[in-house]
């Protein structure tokens, strides 16, 4: 066979476009994306939930068909030979693609076969690649059984069996804990280096953009840019400040930032406002925030986030950003017990059988306060939310919110609270106008007063425009916008959040934040669960848990304090909640 | 092809550990069957046993006395008496009684000028079934007392003369008999379309089929390590159905067991193929089981002359049971368990199964690709 120059690129991408059907509609999950996959480094798919990037992974892998385009994989045209592209590829779906009901050695088994691997080979390869793993003794045990980072680290090494040039992961790191989250990425930094495998990575944190030798970044089907994360952030650079004023609070700061002319972007860090400027010029004070005591200002370098906020804002224009809310003008409660504790908790467990998915947990929530529970996926978090809504009777302990248990005086204390579900339980064949009528009925509102909360939930959250569109097609943003308008229909003064931001893009996410900001200072309590470890940064005060116990509480400053070193001078949430489990780990090994 | 054999040798042995695993798998395979059966076999039944009926005798007399004798002597009937006729229809009415045989005042007289004694029988017919039968049966008791009471009185029989019935068969006119070899067609068609359309519903939700489309195993070798495993279970869940037909219920078996296990396999196959059909359109295990019930499992039931006597359907309806593969094994199995090896019978319905199981097998593997979409 004459050998062909190999083309450099693992894989290349030429106008690839692919259209999905929904009943008359059609829907444009890959729009025109061109871009090259360079050999033997990490490069990251990185984008937004809808952004495409699972579908572009299953068109790579010969899964989907484009309808227009052409897909080099590994210099085959992947529509023409699909199977010769599988043969040299490794592809781990988002659910790992593992077999719950069989072990970690049957599935091993299973996929060395599937990869024609040679009898003989596979026992060096298993010994490897279950070291890698760090499975090595849990051979014998189901896989339905590992925890979330197990179970995404066995899909890997059964996919690495075949030692694939070529390896497509498709959101390996969505909801495991940052622990795991670190150590699948040190697996894939040691099998570029020693192995020379070629990996492209899909993920919605775009932090993780900066572990990557190339970035490909995605949103609404769109590339919107592929290059080198630090020239992404490269332009960026000078344009990013902290800013305390010791006059204002951390939100009334982020308010008046917000909005202000000059300044793309603005959120919460712990104590300070994170800002980026439109220009690289270090802002005034007195410009920015005049007749407010004591502001500082410093530079900091740019993220891999404030790129992509940029280029959002520069593609969407001025017209495409959402309004600037102000804050709801939910009916504020009289402030006059500030600091009075609205939700106690005490030594509350729940066993299910034998496993304990909430274990003796105790915290408490004062009024007005943003309290976060931190922690991955199976951390007991929905589980504590389900007690703490009265949906779930707790097996030991007590709970008590608005002064109510929620499991008993149900009706009453249910009035005070409202509850947006993870996945925004709305009725997807119901218009948006109709989702808005029948929330508002559930929670009885009726004549004057439930007109006037439509109104109010079409105005203040802008859906005005997509009234009359059925909830199903909304863009997320916009489903999570109705999801929390259904969920203040009745004026709540407590706020129950279940993962509320779950990949949304980071606009919207702002939006939103700015929104439960809005709220708080009107005196609303919001509780509120995630595993964006960045949000925390939103909370006055959080828990983190970790397999159904509270491995510590504080604000967020106080958790990231303790590991502050010469080594680390600003440590992330991240590394304080990587710190807190590795300390627990190694408390439990003494 | 020897990598292959390994493959497939890969595939199977997860399908085995998988169907060891999980107990729903066996329950589907082998709980049900026996459920099934026991239902069938004890509870449902077509015959009338012990019928609770109304006796209403208007001139109690030693021949009235004689002919409800009679009545309570046979394993038909519970007979209870009532002093009025009023008396046992309110009975009937609240189905304490499923008919009423009512001895009118001149019961005697006619009975011994000739015949034409006034029985009136009296049934309810919201169930027609039974209504059928107990008239059927009340009918027979009659003949057979003045059968009776003539000779006895060494006259010869009366008019009209009693019918003589000889049913060739099933000579106990036992509907357990017909019943329970059709339904075995319903238990292979459990395991053959509902179980196989679970399991690959079951990796399409869990998303092992999206990782198993990226390895080398071909479709060819998906689809058979789908095939083996659940025909196997299918011919076992078959095999212990039959020996509890023969054992438990005393089911007659004419045929021989080549026969049953040959047709077996050919309708088991077109069972496989709808399953894989399917679960071609259906990628999570609700949506499967709901087509597999709705489009096998139903039709299996009423259609393939299971229970319902195809003859006696209406033209359209009879025209669609010719595509319910149910409908070909039944009549073998009917003919195998009772008649035996009647090749006029077994032949064109083996046929029919195996165009079907070809129709089917064909369409799945044709229209299965290594694709999402």
């Amino acid at each position: 066979m004459a050998a062909a120059p190999e083309p450099a690129a693992a894989l290349r991408l030429d106008g690839v476009t692919r259209l999905f059907r929904a009943g008359r509609r059609s829907v444009v999950a890959v729009d025109e994306v061109s871009g090259r996959v360079e050999r033997g480094a990490v490069t990251g798919l990185i984008g937004p939930d809808g952004a495409g990037k699972t579908t572009l992974m299953r068109l790579c892998a010969g899964l989907l068909l484009p309808d227009r385009g052409r897909i080099e994989v590994l210099g085959v045209d992947v529509v023409q030979a699909p199977a010769a592209v599988q043969a040299r590829i490794g592809y781990m779906p988002q659910r790992f693609g593992l077999y719950e009901d069989l072990t970690v050695q049957e599935n091993l088994d299973l996929y060395a076969e599937l990869q024609g691997m040679p009898a003989a080979a596979r026992g060096p390869r298993y010994e490897e690649l279950l070291h890698m793993t760090g499975l090595a003794r849990f051979t014998d045990r189901l896989a339905g059984r590992l925890s979330g980072g197990m179970k995404q680290k066995l899909g890997l090494a059964c996919t690495l069996l075949g030692t694939p040039e070529l390896l497509f992961l498709d959101e390996p790191t969505v909801g495991v804990d940052p622990v795991s989250r670190r150590e699948l990425w040190a697996i894939v930094d040691h099998l570029t280096r020693s192995e020379g495998t070629t990996v492209l990575v899909s993920t919605s944190y775009l932090d993780e953009a900066e572990r990557c030798r190339a970035v490909l970044l995605m949103h609404e089907g769109r590339l919107l840019g592929a290059d080198d994360p630090a020239r992404f952030t490269a332009g960026l650079s000078g344009r990013s400040f902290h800013v305390t004023a010791g006059g204002l609070g951390k939100r009334r700061l982020h308010e008046r930032l917000s909005g202000a002319p000059g300044i793309i972007d603005a959120t919460i860090q712990g104590a300070q406002v994170r800002i980026v400027t439109e220009t690289a010029s270090l802002p005034s004070a007195a410009a920015l925030l005049p007749e407010v005591p004591d502001v500082r200002i410093v530079a900091v370098p740019p993220r891999f986030e404030d790129s992509f906020i940029a280029l959002l804002k520069a593609t969407r224009g001025a017209a495409g950003t959402p309004p600037a809310a102000g804050p709801p003008s939910v009916a504020a409660p009289a402030r006059a017990g500030e600091g009075e504790e609205v939700i106690v908790v005490h030594n509350l467990t729940r066993r299910f059988g034998s496993f304990r998915a909430v274990d003796a947990v105790s915290f408490s929530v004062r009024k007005g306060e943003i309290f976060g529970l931190l922690g991955a996926n199976g951390a007991g978090k929905s589980t504590t939310f389900r007690m703490l809504c009265g949906l779930l009777p707790p097996s030991e302990g007590s709970l008590r919110v608005a002064g109510f248990d929620l499991g008993h005086a149900a009706a009453a204390a249910r009035g005070r609270v409202g509850y947006m579900a993870q996945k925004f339980s709305l009725y997807g064949d119901l218009s948006v106008m109709q989702n808005l009528r029948f929330f508002s009925s559930a929670y009885r509102l009726t004549g004057e007063r439930r007109r006037r909360r439509i109104a109010w939930a079409v105005e203040q959250f802008g859906l005005g425009p997509v009234a009359s569109t059925t909830s199903r097609d909304l863009p997320l943003g916009y489903k999570q916008r109705l999801a929390l308008a259904c969920a203040l229909m009745h004026e709540p003064d407590i706020l129950f959040l279940d993962e509320p931001t779950s990949g949304v893009d980071p606009l919207a996410r702002r939006e939103f934040w700015h929104r439960i900001n809005g709220l708080a200072e009107a005196g609303v309590t919001v509780l509120v669960t995630t595993h964006f470890m960045e949000e925390a940064e939103y909370c006055d005060r959080l828990v983190i848990m970790a397999e159904g116990r509270i491995l510590a509480a504080g604000d967020s400053e106080s958790l990231k304090a303790r590991l502050r070193a010469k080594e680390r001078p600003d440590p992330t949430m991240e590394d304080a909640f990587v710190a807190l489990i590795e300390a627990a780990a190694s408390g439990r090994a003494a | 092809m020897r990598d292959s054999l390994g493959r497939l040798r890969g595939l199977l042995r997860k399908e085995f550990l998988q169907i060891r695993r999980d107990p729903s798998a066996i329950a589907v395979a082998f709980l049900l069957p026996a459920f099934l059966l026991l239902i069938f076999g004890f509870g449902v039944s077509l015959d009338a046993h012990d019928v609770p009926v109304g006796v209403v005798v208007d001139h109690p007399d030693a021949l009235a006395a004689s002919f409800t004798g009679k009545l309570a002597n046979s394993p038909y009937f519970q007979p209870r008496s009532f002093a009025a006729m009023a008396e046992a229809e309110k009975a009937l009415a609240s189905h304490e009684v499923t008919a009423i045989v009512w001895l009118r005042d001149d019961f005697t007289r006619r009975a011994l000028s000739g015949g034409e004694a006034p029985v009136g029988v009296i049934v309810n017919g919201t169930d027609a079934n039974s209504a059928r039968i107990v008239e059927g049966y009340v009918q027979q008791a009659w003949a057979n007392w003045l059968q009776a009471e003539a000779s006895e009185r060494g006259a010869p029989p009366p008019l009209p003369v009693a019918v003589t019935q000889t049913v060739r068969f099933n000579p106990a006119v036992s509907s357990r008999d017909y019943l329970i070899p059709g339904l075995i067609a319903m238990i292979m068609t459990l395991t053959g379309a509902l179980l196989t359309a679970l399991v690959i519903a079951r990796e399409w939700e869990r998303g092992t089929m999206e990782a198993l489309m990226v390895t080398r195993a071909t479709i060819r070798e998906i689809l058979l390590a789908k095939l083996l495993p659940y025909f196997l279970l299918g011919m076992g869940g078959m095999a212990a159905s039959v020996i509890m037909a023969a054992t438990v219920f005393d089911v007659p078996f004419h045929g021989s067991l080549a026969v049953l296990s040959a047709t077996s396999a050919l309708f088991l196959l077109a069972a496989l193929g709808m399953g894989l059909l399917i679960s071609s359109v259906a990628r999570n295990q609700f949506v499967a089981g709901q087509i597999a019930i709705i489009t096998t499992f139903l039709p299996a039931f009423i259609l393939s002359g299971f229970i319902f006597d195809i003859g006696s359907m209406p033209a359209p309806v009879r025209f669609i049971t010719h595509v319910v593969a149910a409908r070909y094994f039944v009549a073998i199995l009917q003919t195998v368990f009772l008649a035996g090896d009647v090749w006029a019978v077994i032949l064109p319905n083996a046929l029919a199964l195996a165009a079907m199981a070809a129709i089917f097998l064909g369409i799945a593997r044709l229209s299965a690709r290594k694709r999402l979409d």
